[in-house]
This record gives structure tokens, sequence and C-alpha cells, in this order.
């Protein structure tokens, strides 16, 4: 297996720090029937990082972060982020965590039934119960700013073009502001244009929100401008580990092939 | 047996476990803050008020047609005098609730399960879970209580068109003054008419609205498993208004209201 090195790295901004572990997995097990998704699977992802896992379709990326986030539970193992163990926690518990979560779906889940204002109020109705119209509404603007899509805040999902859904996708995940973000195939079924737009705004939001984030992907061309990092899963484990300059120089057959 | 008869038990069984386990998950959501009053209201003016020209037409023409199509069997025996009354008590009693569930049954049932099954295989149940909000008490909840209110004032209201259309019947032969009508209509129900076919409304909305949540929220296969969803929603809950019915019949027998 090829190895990172390990507590010091280089984050964004290109200072070295200590890497402090904002979610640490140890050996993770989860299987669909007779299908082990993840077998004995281990990470970790340091605060200020961006982390690309990279596997192929179907290889147990999307449920690794739903596992994380608390969708889906392991069959056996460990996920804690900033230091909870997820499988333990109760509901309100993981909701506390998951407050410093934020998810962008592969397929956006954006409310069909409500307008884009709506889509990005519904986090805020729970998390910022008694907060002001006004606040609500200048937190709305902020974060459609962020994307470059303020003007479409009273249109409806419906009306808005893939890119444009993402983008208004990513801007309810940051409304919150949190510490950590998870990308769930954030190019997939876009053109290379649109995604490496994304790509781009990815790295933005990082920079300006200082956020630590993990992203599924088997777009390259995407990992490379957004990754610090990358993890190959492959046969439900940790196959190799390291930056996209290390990998991409690797002779493994099995690493190659995501490079040519 | 053979196999595929008992498996089809199996699986009868197993949906009928689900759908109680379903039953006692609402429960307990339905009694626990936050209460989602804002969704349910919104719920109940989509479920109400725009089924409401639906339901209306139909009462509407079920009161003329039952009117017009039993007038010669009455005139037979020189009753057409207990045409108001006849239709009255057939509609309060039977015909009203029965056939606006289920046209609730099909137009809410199914949007219901499709509207769910929708968000659930486009990750929205999901979303709304990370973010802090019980999907389960904001779309379920919401939705099982919009119906169970809903489809007995609606009901009451398609009873009331329906007894319209019966007047508009009676006048088409002849003449009838209102008053004359209602007159016949009251002398004949009884609040053993109407209470059982009020209460039963109730239940028919609760069936209709848990079980296209049901089968919404447990909605798979993508695309097809959303189609699968609506269908099964009509066809389970319209099934569960005539067991119901029968049900309901049944209990007002046992208290001499029939």
């Amino acid at each position: 297996m090829i190895e990172a090195k390990e507590n010091i790295g280089i984050v964004s901004g290109g200072s070295k720090l200590i890497r402090e572990p904002v979610i640490e997995i140890e050996h993770l097990f989860k299987a669909f029937g007779e299908n082990k998704v993840l077998n004995d699977f281990d990470m970790k992802l340091y605060k200020g990082e961006n982390l690309a896992v990279l596997g192929k379709s179907g290889s147990g990326k999307s449920v690794l972060i739903k596992l994380i986030i608390g969708l889906l539970q392991p069959d056996k193992g460990s996920i804690k982020v900033f230091g909870k163990s997820i499988p333990d926690l109760n509901h309100i518990e993981l909701d506390k965590v998951r407050v410093k979560m934020g998810f962008l779906f592969q397929s956006n889940a954006l409310y069909d039934s409500m307008s884009v204002r709506a889509n990005l109020e519904f986090p805020l109705r729970v998390r910022h119960e008694k907060m002001k119209r006004k606040d609500v509404n200048d937190l709305v603007m902020e974060a459609l700013t962020n994307v470059g899509l303020a003007h479409t805040v009273d249109m409806m999902p419906s009306e808005l073009s893939g890119g444009m859904r993402k983008r208004i996708g990513l801007a309810r995940t940051i409304i919150l502001k949190p510490d950590i973000i998870l990308y769930d195939e954030p190019t997939t079924g876009l053109d290379p244009i649109t995604g490496n737009d994304i790509s781009k705004l990815i790295v933005e939001v990082q920079k300006k929100y200082q956020t630590s984030s993990m992203l599924i992907s088997h777009d390259m061309k995407n990992i490379q401008v957004t990754s610090n990092r990358i993890i190959l899963l492959l046969n439900g484990r940790r196959y190799a580990d390291g930056t996209y300059n290390e990998l991409k120089k690797s002779e493994d057959p099995n690493v190659k092939q995501f490079f040519e | 047996m053979s196999n595929p008869t008992i498996n089809s038990v199996k699986a009868l069984l197993k949906e009928i476990g689900e759908i109680s386990r379903f039953t006692g998950h609402f429960i307990t959501e339905a009694f626990k803050p936050r209460y989602e009053f804002r969704e349910f209201f919104r719920q109940c003016f989509l479920i109400g008020y725009k089924s409401l020209p639906l339901t209306g037409v139909t009462a509407f023409i079920m009161g003329l047609v039952l009117t017009i199509q039993s007038r010669p069997t009455l005139a037979e025996f020189g009753a057409e005098s207990w045409l108001p009354a006849m239709v009255a008590i057939s509609i309060v009693r039977e015909i009203g609730p029965v056939v606006t569930a289920l046209i609730c049954a099909g137009k809410i049932g199914s949007s219901i399960g499709a509207e769910l099954g929708s968000m659930k295989v486009t990750e929205q149940i999901d979303a709304m879970e990370v973010s802090g909000t019980n999907p389960f008490k904001y779309l379920v909840v919401t939705r099982v209580l919009a119906t169970t209110f809903t489809i007995p004032i609606l009901v009451i209201i398609s009873d009331g068109i329906a007894m319209y259309g019966c007047y508009l019947g009676i006048n088409m032969k002849g003449v009838t003054s209102a008053h004359l009508f209602l007159s016949h209509v009251f002398n004949k129900l009884s609040y053993g008419d109407l209470l059982p076919a009020f209460i039963k409304t109730f239940f028919f909305g609760f069936a209709i609205g848990l079980i296209g949540c049901y089968k919404g929220y447990n909605s798979s296969k993508g695309t097809e498993g959303v189609g699968q969803s609506a269908n099964s929603a009509v066809v389970v809950s319209s099934l569960l208004v005539f067991i119901l019915d029968l049900m309901a019949v049944q209990v007002a027998d046992l208290f001499g209201l029939t």
C-alpha cells in the first residue's frame, strides 16, 4: 500500500501545520447482503485538509460518506467526527455533530417543491430557529452570492440548469458555515467546463470558510484542482494514500489506471 | 401449499408487519414536539382545497344520477315522494363517504406516494435529515394528519353538493320546492345515519395518508420505484377504504346504528 506522510502537511494557504484529525475511521466494515462494500477500511481527515476519496463506481465511496454523516450504520468499526463516535450517538447528539458538517449530495437533493430561497432557509429553520427575518435573508443572500447565483433566489429548482442546481446545493451546504464539508461526486453529470467551475468553487469555499473537506469522486481533473491528498479505495480498503503527484508517479497498475 | 403461495403469504404478512411498525412510528412522532404546524396547514390546503373541485363535481353527478335512476323504480310503487330521503340516506351513509374516499385515494394517495417516493430516490429525505429536520415528522406526520382531518370535511361538502344534484334531478321532472325537499331529507335522516358515517371518514383519511406515505417513504429502485409506490398507494388505500367500510358497518350494527 502507498502511504502518505503522517502528522505534518501543507494546508491551503501554504503554511505547515501539525495535523489535527477531524474525522478518524478505523477497521470499518459495511456489507449489503453478500456484497462487502467496506472491508477493514481506515482513514483520517485532518483539519484544513481537502481530501479526495477515489474509486471506481460501486466501490463504496458514497456509502463511506453516508456512514460518516450517520445516514447509514456500520456493521463494525469506529467512525469518530471531532472525537465523537458517530454510530454510538443518539439522534440529538448526532444532530449536534451534523451542525458542524455540510453534505453536498450527488443529486443535489434540492427540495423540488420549494424555491431557492426556501431551500436555503430550510437548514436555518431548525438550527437558527429564533433568527430574525432580516438575518435569515442576509445569510441566504451571502451564500447565494458566494456561489454567484444571487439572482436565482426566487426561482424554483426546476428552472435551473444542472450546474446551477449544483451551485445552489453548495450554497445550502455552506449556509451554516460548517467545519467539514462532504462532497459526493460534485462534478458527476456536468460538462467539463461546468465541472471545472464547480471544482474552482469548492477551492474558493474551502479558502473562504477554512473548512476541511472530503470529496468523493472519480473525476481526476476535479480531484487535481480541489485536493491536497488522495485516498484510493479498492476492494473496500484504503489501497493508496498520497498527494496527486505522488500517486501519479506510482507504477502500481491499480493506481496507474486512474491517471491514464 | 406451493412455494409461490407460501412466499406470497409471507410477503403479505411482512407488509402488514411493516405497515404496523410505520403506524407505531407515526403515533410516537405525532405527539412529540417539534410540531410542524406550517407544513400541516400547507398540506391541508393542498389536500383539501385542491381536491374540492374533483370531489365536488363527482358528488354532484353522483346525486343527480342516483336520483334519475331511482325515480322509475320508486314511481312504479307510487313512492316518488320518498326519493329525497332515499337518496339522502344512500349518500350520507354510504355512497358519499366511500366514493369521496376512493377519489381521494386515487388523487391524494398517488400524489403523496409519488412525491415522497421521488424525494426518497433523489436523496431529498436524506438531505432533510442531515439538515437537522426529522423527515418523518415533517413529511409523514403532517400529511397523515392532514388527510385525517380534511377528508371528513371533503365528505361533508361532497354530501351537500350531491344533495343539490339530487334536488336538481327531482326538479327535472316536476317541481319540488327547496323547503319541501329539505324537510323530506331531514325528517328521515337521524344521528344514527350521520354519526357512524362521519366517524368512519376519519379512518378513511388516516388510511389514505398513511398508506401513501408508507409506500412513498419506502420507495426504492429509482424512478421505476416511484411509479410503483404511487400505483400501490392507490391500490392498497382503495382496498383499505372498503375493508374499513365493512368494519364500520359491523361496528355500527353492534351499537344498533344500522
